[in-house]
């Protein structure tokens, strides 16, 4: 593709604005030329450049809202990738700066500057170092959004990586009283994780050859960008087919469609007795879950969660946990299909032990910040188990919409628990900025004291509990539906986690918001809510409720991806795994999970 | 008569090649050594007494840098990768895509080395001359190592390089630390080239040739013919004293405990010559050992691609596996120790020796992939070669840059404790930035240039592994190369702590150090290019490339 076209890509500037615009105007902020004295000029930059980002991504999500859809925009309804951006990065390795969003993280990205935007808001109560924390707050969302877009496995694992450090520092400098040794735990759990992450890659790139692929494939896997006139995509597929060495690929759907392949390269090498296959997705799993995360990879995270501030928080249980589900979905099980059909067992396990484990932690707390951290654990136990159901089921009968069911509810669990993780946090912070303390046991009569925040944050909190008609209801109760056709055990647990989970937070919010009144420390700080603070604690609420009573807006832009997803990998197990016919795959209508 | 016409076509023939051939490539060397003559003349002449040392050199160096550059872009690329091999001075030297680039580097090194010198104050003007003399002298050296193709020549390189660095460690004259650092080193220096030697005269002994491509063709015929377990063992006993040479030079464990000593007491500039330049040079000479030896050389009436070639390379195939056992276990163990006892370190110029032997080990690993590919996928091993090429040119920048920066914070803060550096970023935020680039960078992360290093290091491992090169062996280097990566997260980022987190000393007068000086644009020009080959590092690479060509 010669360059003056390649610039000309419709999605180019938009989405690798919304990736870097944030740490453009990092660079930009962290410039000598804005004096560190200007705080509410550091503060305005960012919350409005997180707002441009949040308007961009609303922009390439609901064209609708912005009249005549563009050819950047996402259409509704279409599984496969759209706006997809295809320029070459290191020729030597193939590797591309190649970006695009499906139905799968689209809605992520759209989380993800929504919450930004919100914990930028958030940040108003940060005093110490304000330009520091701006500028690094800012790198962080170019590393999540990053993350989100990236569909070239080294650029995934460069915007992976390059949300570290500045989360160890903003952990470590504006953090609680331990936020040293939380800063350092979080960096070491999850530097192992993408270590093993890292060899992982490095398996698969070198064991994978693009010549095995069939021309359609390489189109629709834009290893061939499908932009091209003919003439060039037959050149560029000759190019790869008639190559005399194998062509190794770091695309992502590339390497599913090889994964997927009946003679996949990946589960024909053995390494000690196990298929690289499975050595690729355990040592994958192993980097996702601990950012999940699950038991026992998940102390780093009460830590973390307790010691970051506020809007860190936020962030932290809002986007960084759902980076794990996402990349599970996302590598782990159209890479190595054949692996996470074998380890379906384990990953479902991981869930319902992380589900009822991060219950019962959640109960045992007496600090109101870790028991909302141990309640993380416990809800994206159940992404864990919505993600694993659905590459097994009893016995042969292969119902791809039993798998959809659970993999639409992980997807919708991951949306919602943002929407109310987050939250959770905020109101958490809101009340520690006053009396700058978290002990439950302290707390009491602040809804006589704080009625509109007291009614916000129980409505967040409900939402977390899974109340019908609130957004966690939706994702819970569709993967303890699906997980049904896995295991009725596992099914059962689940369901009774749901009371589990009632209890922690019933008991929360009696214990905190309800009683006579307020004894703890500094009770006459107990001040009403501020505008700023309503401003971000309304939203949530609003779409707490709204994905509550109305799924279908989520799922309308999940469910196509994610069913067409199941559908192949369903297929190929009837077709590789089993050896059996292939039966032809079910109309590729959207249909809505439930 | 006849043997008279002999001899004389034998001296103008050799005459022709030398100045014809020879010369015309050697000539960044001989810049060196004319500045390095320059350089005393200044000292005896009453009319340049007063000539800025430092200038001279970097005059000197620039047209080093020139040659070097002229020769690199002159290397054929593509087709017929060998055609730029040569063999200099009847076989004492060989140039080829290797010596081309690592020339290069070190030149490029020197150039950014005597500005980073000039600027940081160290040396002072009267040891300038002194300085540079033995800076110079020691890299014409190493550049030597890096085309060393015979056994003499490889000694005399080794020593070239070594003996102006004992020196330069005792450069601060008044201070005892480093005047014991220069003994230790010399003592330490002296022991291992003698070890060497004797390693050296074993192997010619056995294989009655100096000549590194002639010892692979004897060395195979020893495979071939089946040897008696005697000379194996001699050859063993030699190569392994020879190993013992090299990793001296490498600061290998465990031939490494010169190297926290001398980089503590000598200036921080000492460190920083010692740990990039005489690395790349070191590393380049066991790249250039490894594979003389493991791999038989196409001009030696071995037609290549023929049946005798691959009947020779077959029969080296046991000396590339002893070779590559060496390399790896030391490249394992070198850094695990290395990153294990930097962790206790408070002092920074130690914890950067620390640091520098442990990416010893990375860049070993490197070298064992690379040779154990070499019967089983040569486009493996060429790749393997190019990443420690890479690894090469992208830790000139880090670790320069580390040393520049423990330098330039020296000369405000008058101390190279790590806890003298607490909370400098309230201070003096550039410079923790750009420390914190650098260290992330020698930890290995994204979007830094020490990253790239290391994924192409583990991506070599990992391709020896699927071509099934030596699998067991570099399997277990992979996993410890990586479990390394995450235990060195601790030291360095400990570093950052104390920069960010640390409460500042009460007693410090609040000394800001801007970007914005000459020190601050030395120290900038060095981390730039940490990120811009952390994110754009075709280039780079591509050069690399050329340079791991240079076997196949």
């Amino acid at each position: 593709m010669d360059p003056a076209a390649s610039l000309t890509q419709p999605a180019l500037w938009p989405l690798t604005a919304i990736v870097f615009l944030p740490a453009l105007v990092a660079a930009f902020l962290s410039l000598p030329i804005v004096p560190k004295a200007r705080e509410e000029f550091i503060r305005w930059t960012t919350l409005l450049t997180t707002a441009v980002v949040f308007v961009l991504s609303l922009w390439m999500a609901w064209p609708q809202l912005f009249g005549a859809a563009g050819p950047a925009q996402f259409k509704l309804g279409e599984p496969g990738m759209q706006a997809v951006v295809k320029l070459p990065w290191i020729k030597a390795f193939g590797i591309e700066y190649l970006l695009g969003v499906d139905g799968i993280s689209l809605p992520l990205v759209v989380l993800t500057t929504f919450l930004s935007m919100l914990a930028a808001a958030a940040s108003w109560p940060i005093t110490k170092h304000v330009k520091a924390y701006h500028v690094l707050f800012l790198l962080l969302v170019t590393g999540m959004l990053g993350v989100f877009v990236s569909l070239d496995f080294f650029l995934f694992y460069v915007f992976w990586e390059v949300m570290l450090l500045p989360m160890y520092f903003l952990i470590g400098i504006w953090g609680g009283p331990r936020r040293e040794y939380a800063a350092i735990k979080f960096f070491l759990y999850t530097l192992l994780g993408s270590v093993l992450m890292l060899l992982a890659i490095l398996m698969l790139y070198f064991t994978s050859d693009l010549r095995q692929l069939a021309p359609e494939q390489l189109l629709a896997s834009h290893v061939v960008s499908p932009a091209l006139d003919a003439a060039a995509q037959a050149d560029a597929v000759k190019a790869i087919t008639a190559a005399q060495a194998p062509v190794h690929t770091f695309n992502l759907l590339a390497l599913a469609q090889i994964g997927q392949l009946p003679n996949s390269p990946f589960a024909a090498v053995q390494l000690w007795g196990m298929t690289l296959e499975k050595w690729a997705f355990l040592l994958l799993l192993i980097g996702f879950v601990i950012k999940v995360p699950v038991v026992p990879v998940h102390t780093w995270l009460p830590d973390a969660h307790v010691e970051a501030p506020t809007p860190i928080s936020m962030i932290l249980a809002g986007v960084l946990l759902k980076l794990g589900g996402y990349g599970i979905l996302r590598i782990c099980y159209p890479i190595c299909p054949g692996a996470g059909l074998d380890f379906a067992w384990l990953v479902c396990g991981l869930g319902v032990v992380s589900m009822v484990y991060g219950a019962f932690a959640a109960l045992a707390q007496k600090d109101f910040k870790r028991m909302v951290a141990y309640s993380s654990v416990s809800h994206m136990g159940y992404v864990m188990l919505g993600l694993g159901v659905w590459s097994a089921v009893a016995g042969h009968e292969y119902r791809w919409d039993a798998w959809a069911q659970g993999v639409n509810g992980a997807m919708f669990q991951m949306l919602a628990h943002g929407i109310s993780s987050a939250g959770m946090f905020f109101m958490v912070g809101v009340l520690y900025d006053r009396v700058h303390h978290r002990n439950l046991e302290e707390f009491g009569g602040i809804f006589n004291r704080m009625p509109v925040y007291s009614g916000l944050a129980i409505a967040v909190f409900f939402a977390g509990l899974g109340l019908p008609g609130l957004c966690g209801f939706i994702g819970e109760v569709l993967v303890t539906l699906s997980s049904w056709n896995y295991s009725r055990v596992l099914a059962v647990i689940s369901a009774f986690t749901v009371i589990l989970t009632a209890a922690y937070i019933l008991w929360a919010i009696q214990r905190v918001y309800l009683g006579a009144e307020y004894k703890g420390p500094h009770g006459d700080h107990l001040t009403p809510i501020t505008p700023r603070e309503l401003a971000i604690a309304t939203p949530l609420v609003f779409f707490a409720i709204l994905f509550g009573v109305a799924p279908q807006i989520l799922f309308n832009y999940v469910t196509p991806s994610v069913n067409r997803q199941v559908e192949t990998l369903a297929d190929w197990t009837r077709r590789v795994h089993d050896a059996a016919p292939a039966q032809p795959v079910a109309a590729a209508a959207p249909r809505i999970a439930p | 008569m006849n043997a008279q016409s002999n001899l004389g076509s034998l001296i103008s023939d050799s005459l022709a090649n030398t100045l014809d051939v020879s010369l015309p490539l050697f000539r960044p060397e001989l810049c060196l050594a004319a500045t390095v003559v320059l350089l005393l003349l200044c000292r005896i002449l009453p009319v340049l007494k007063h000539a800025d040392s430092a200038l001279i050199a970097l005059g000197g160096v620039a047209f080093g840098l020139w040659y070097a550059w002229s020769d690199f872009k002159s290397l054929p690329t593509g087709g017929d990768l060998l055609a730029g091999r040569q063999e200099l001075f009847t076989g004492l030297l060989v140039y080829d895509s290797l010596t081309a680039y690592v020339r290069l580097l070190l030149m490029g090194f020197l150039v950014l080395y005597i500005v980073f010198t000039k600027v940081s104050g160290i040396p002072d003007r009267e040891d300038g001359a002194d300085f540079y003399t033995l800076v110079l002298g020691s890299t014409l050296g190493m550049c030597l190592m890096a085309s060393a193709n015979h056994l003499l020549m490889l000694f005399m390189a080794v020593e070239m390089a070594s003996v102006p660095s004992y020196a330069l460690a005792g450069l601060l004259k008044g201070r005892k630390a480093s005047s014991e650092a220069a003994l230790k080193y010399a003592v330490y220096g002296a022991g291992a080239a003698g070890i060497m030697l004797y390693g050296l005269s074993l192997l010619a002994g056995v294989l009655g040739t100096c000549h590194l491509p002639s010892m692979a063709l004897g060395l195979a015929k020893v495979a071939h013919v089946g040897a008696d377990g005697g000379s194996v063992m001699v050859l063993s006993l030699g190569g392994l004293m020879l190993a013992v040479g090299l990793a001296f030079k490498l600061s290998a464990v465990p031939f490494h405990f010169w190297c926290p000593d001398v980089f503590e007491g000598a200036a921080a500039e000492v460190g920083a010559f010692l740990s990039v330049a005489s690395k790349a040079a070191a590393v380049a000479l066991l790249l250039r050992v490894a594979f003389s030896l493991g791999v038989p050389a196409a001009s030696l009436g071995v037609p290549a691609g023929g049946d005798a070639a691959a009947q020779t390379l077959a029969a080296l195939g046991d000396t590339r596996h002893f070779i590559v056992y060496v390399v790896a276990l030391m490249a394992a163990v070198t850094c695990t120790l290395g990153n294990l006892a930097a962790y206790g370190q408070t002092n920074m110029k130690r914890l950067l020796a620390y640091s520098t032997v442990a990416h010893a080990g990375y860049l070993m690993m490197g070298v064992a992939a690379a040779l154990a590919m070499v019967g089983v996928t040569p486009a493996g091993s060429r790749d393997a070669i190019s990443a420690v090429a890479f690894y090469l040119g992208t830790y000139v920048f880090m670790n320069l840059g580390a040393f520049a920066i423990v330098a330039v914070l020296r000369n405000t803060l008058r101390s190279e404790e790590i806890a003298s550096y607490a909370g400098l970023v309230r201070t003096s935020p550039g410079i923790v930035v750009a420390t914190a680039i650098v260290l992330v960078s020698l930890i290995g992360l994204p979007p830094f240039a020490g990253f790239v290093s290391k994924f192409l290091v583990f991506s070599a491992l990992v391709e020896a592994i699927t071509a099934g090169a030596e699998r067991p062996l570099m399997l277990v280097v992979l996993v410890i190369g990586g479990l390394n990566t995450v235990i060195s997260l601790f030291y360095y980022l400990r570093v950052l702590k104390v920069m960010t987190f640390d409460p500042p000393p009460a007693e410090r007068a609040s000394e800001p150090f801007p970007l914005v000086s000459l020190p601050g644009a030395v120290v900038t020009a060095l981390v730039v290019p940490v990120v811009g080959f952390g994110l754009f590092w075709s280039g780079l690479y591509a050069a690399a490339q050329l340079a791991g060509a240079f076997a196949s």
